[in-house]
């Protein structure tokens, strides 16, 4: 595993934000490596672990712990579809559906706690993942392809949406 | 985040915290926040006494926006004048309770708006130290407040002896990841200091008193925290008339679901009803349905059934207090109120479920949210969120056994108040009050016999033959 220089500066800017205590650099710690290496890796715990003097198993349950961090990697794009309430009945699970069936990825309903990393799609672009409220309750359904958020999206939307990312 | 689709205020709005939300040719940047009037009320804030701040605030009658409705001047009233410890505040900006959808536009509108209100609070509790706790799912967001606090820094709103008054404050943003727990304050304080989010037990010892870093510390809303910078224009004498006693202020109220036109309001607290609310600014139901329910305050509040009765006490004509008879549409929106007819204003997420829905499988919905959030740490929750999802899952796929809703009842009845935190409450109170409403939709679904727990083979006198 080779961190480079760009990634270290981030890194210790990251620890700069709790002069208190270390620790609390952890979770900023995992995204950083997240968005850089694609999943967290065994040698990443054991890094991040040394860096912030803790042992390994600190970060380990913080990385079982938390919704968003994975142990293998996505597909080159990840996408998250918001399943709670208000967008299922403006037709989330009909969107999953459509979303699945357009990159090609098996639809089981919910990827309860992927932390293994959810199922790619053959080309290696597209992962799909169930996801909890994501707060954009009157304009459902909502999804976001990476960090890019979209509202009321029409089964009709998808392959324009997707186009933009193969 | 695509441009948000602009949508002109309804006439009945009153934006004080939104009043630059969908503004054509608003920008988050500085400039424009400035060239409207920003950071003005810091400049009056910082020329007044510390207590003086916390006393207007008090004298606002500012309830908490995140969900309980705690008052905020009480809460700010737990720290010392004379505290010798670190006092850090953290804006709890981890927005996932399902059905709100108010501090995103705050966020990524108007950030600026944010740290103004938080910069006055953390100047009025002598904090040095704070944090922007904000979702995961907010990347976007995280970012605009990220520039904001740049932009702010460079300015010297922020940042060593800020405006020249001496006083020093760092905030600092910091990304949660996707636990919807992590909203609850103490569970937040758990995961800042970077470890599993698991609520702490109180009382005794409120995070005012031991928070972050066993440090008294102030976890307040993004709403909240944005009021605390109108009180400071206003007064608090003169932001307590708005909205009505023990409720005041303005209050962002989102509704999704089956409503024409979904979407958000600022409204005077309690100033309209839930008919108004529903017909008037949202266009009513649509095309040929009728409303069936509504959960009033986010999916954790208790949902109110279209064709209930509730008792309120409310003044007469002579401004005697009686009690009066009402239905759904002529419920206030207001914390007390709708405490009174046994739900909670909440977060201010309105959902709304007209005849088409199915109600077993809305609390599945939700079960299935509750389940996948429980942080784990209490066994009642942990366990009960997981079966009672298990329940309804199998109701809706036709395995229903006699019983299931009686069951159903005693899970939900033996996680609430037995848990750490409200969590206990916000999963067994959907349950609760969706079984007792809509009895007849569960019972219908409840029909498969239950088989014995101990097959007959395999009783002691089958298997000894009767010479036990």
């Amino acid at each position: 595993m080779q961190i480079p220089p760009t990634l270290l500066t981030k890194i210790d800017e990251a620890i700069s934000h709790y002069p208190v205590s270390k620790r609390s650099a952890s979770l900023p710690l995992l995204h950083l490596f997240q968005e850089h290496f694609g999943f967290i890796s065994d040698e990443a715990i054991v890094w991040i672990a040394q860096k912030l003097e803790l042992e390994p198993i600190n970060i380990l349950e913080l990385v079982t712990f938390y919704p968003m961090f994975r142990r293998a990697a996505a597909g080159k794009h990840h996408i998250r579809i918001c399943r709670t309430l208000s967008c299922a009945m403006a037709g989330a699970y009909e969107l999953k559906a459509k979303i699945c069936q357009t990159t090609g990825l098996p639809c089981d309903n919910h990827a309860n706690g992927n932390h293994g990393g959810p199922a790619v799609s053959p080309d290696g672009k597209f992962s799909v993942e169930f996801v909890e409220c994501l707060a954009s309750c009157g304009s459902g359904p909502v999804c976001m392809v990476d960090d890019d958020f979209y509202e009321e999206v029409a089964l009709d939307d998808v392959p324009k949406i997707l186009s933009k990312y193969r | 985040m695509p441009a948000p689709s602009t949508r002109t205020p309804h006439p009945r709005e009153r934006r004080i915290v939104f009043a630059n939300i969908d503004r054509d040719g608003y920008t988050p940047d500085l400039d424009c926040y400035l060239a409207n009037g920003g950071y003005e009320d810091l400049r009056k804030a910082v020329a007044m006494p510390r207590a003086d701040i916390v006393a207007e605030v008090k004298a606002s009658g500012l309830r908490g926006r995140g969900g309980a409705g705690f008052s905020c001047g009480t809460k700010w009233g737990f720290i010392k004048p004379d505290e010798t410890k670190p006092v850090y505040l953290i804006c709890n900006a981890d927005e996932s309770e399902p059905g709100t959808f108010k501090d995103r536009y705050i966020i990524h509108q108007d950030p600026h708006q944010l740290l103004e209100g938080m910069i006055i609070s953390c100047f009025a509790l002598n904090v040095h130290l704070a944090y922007i706790y904000i979702r995961g799912e907010f990347p976007e967001g995280a970012k605009l407040l990220e520039k904001a606090i740049t932009e702010a820094r460079a300015k010297n709103f922020l940042g060593p002896n800020l405006l020249g008054t001496g006083f020093d404050l760092e905030i600092y943003v910091h990304r949660g990841a996707g636990a919807y727990i992590c909203g609850e304050e103490t569970g937040l304080i758990e995961s800042l200091e970077g470890k599993r989010a698991y609520p702490r037990i109180k009382p005794p010892f409120f995070p005012a008193v031991l928070g972050l870093y066993q440090c008294p510390t102030i976890v307040n809303n993004v709403e909240t925290l944005c009021n605390i910078k109108h009180i400071v224009r206003m007064g608090g004498a003169e932001y307590a008339k708005i909205g009505k006693p023990n409720n005041t202020g303005t209050r962002l109220l989102c509704v999704s679901g089956d409503v024409q036109k979904p979407g958000y309001f600022e409204v005077e607290v309690g100033s309209i009803t839930m008919g108004e609310l529903l017909n008037d600014f949202c266009g009513g139901m649509k095309p040929g349905r009728t409303l069936k329910a509504v959960i009033p305050g986010g999916s954790s509040a208790k949902v109110l059934r279209a064709d209930e009765r509730y008792k309120i006490k409310a003044k007469d004509g002579d401004g005697a207090m009686v009690e009066k008879e009402i239905g759904i549409m002529d419920i206030p929106m207001d914390f007390d109120t709708m405490a009174a007819c046994g739900s909670m204003a909440g977060s201010g997420g309105v959902i709304v479920m007209d005849d088409s829905r199915d109600m077993l499988w809305v609390l599945n919905n939700l079960n299935e949210f509750y389940a996948h959030e429980s942080c784990g740490q209490c066994t009642p929750c942990r366990e009960g969120a997981l079966w009672m999802r298990k329940i309804t899952d199998r109701m809706l796929s036709g395995g229903g056994a006699e019983g299931d809703p009686e069951v159903l009842e005693s899970v939900a009845d033996n996680i609430a108040g037995k848990t750490i935190c409200a969590f206990g409450e916000a999963c067994a109170w959907p349950t609760q009050s969706f079984v007792a409403k809509f009895r007849e939709e569960f019972a219908v679904r409840a029909t498969k016999p239950v088989p014995q727990a101990t097959p007959p083979e395999y009783l002691s006198e089958a298997l000894t033959g009767g010479h036990a």
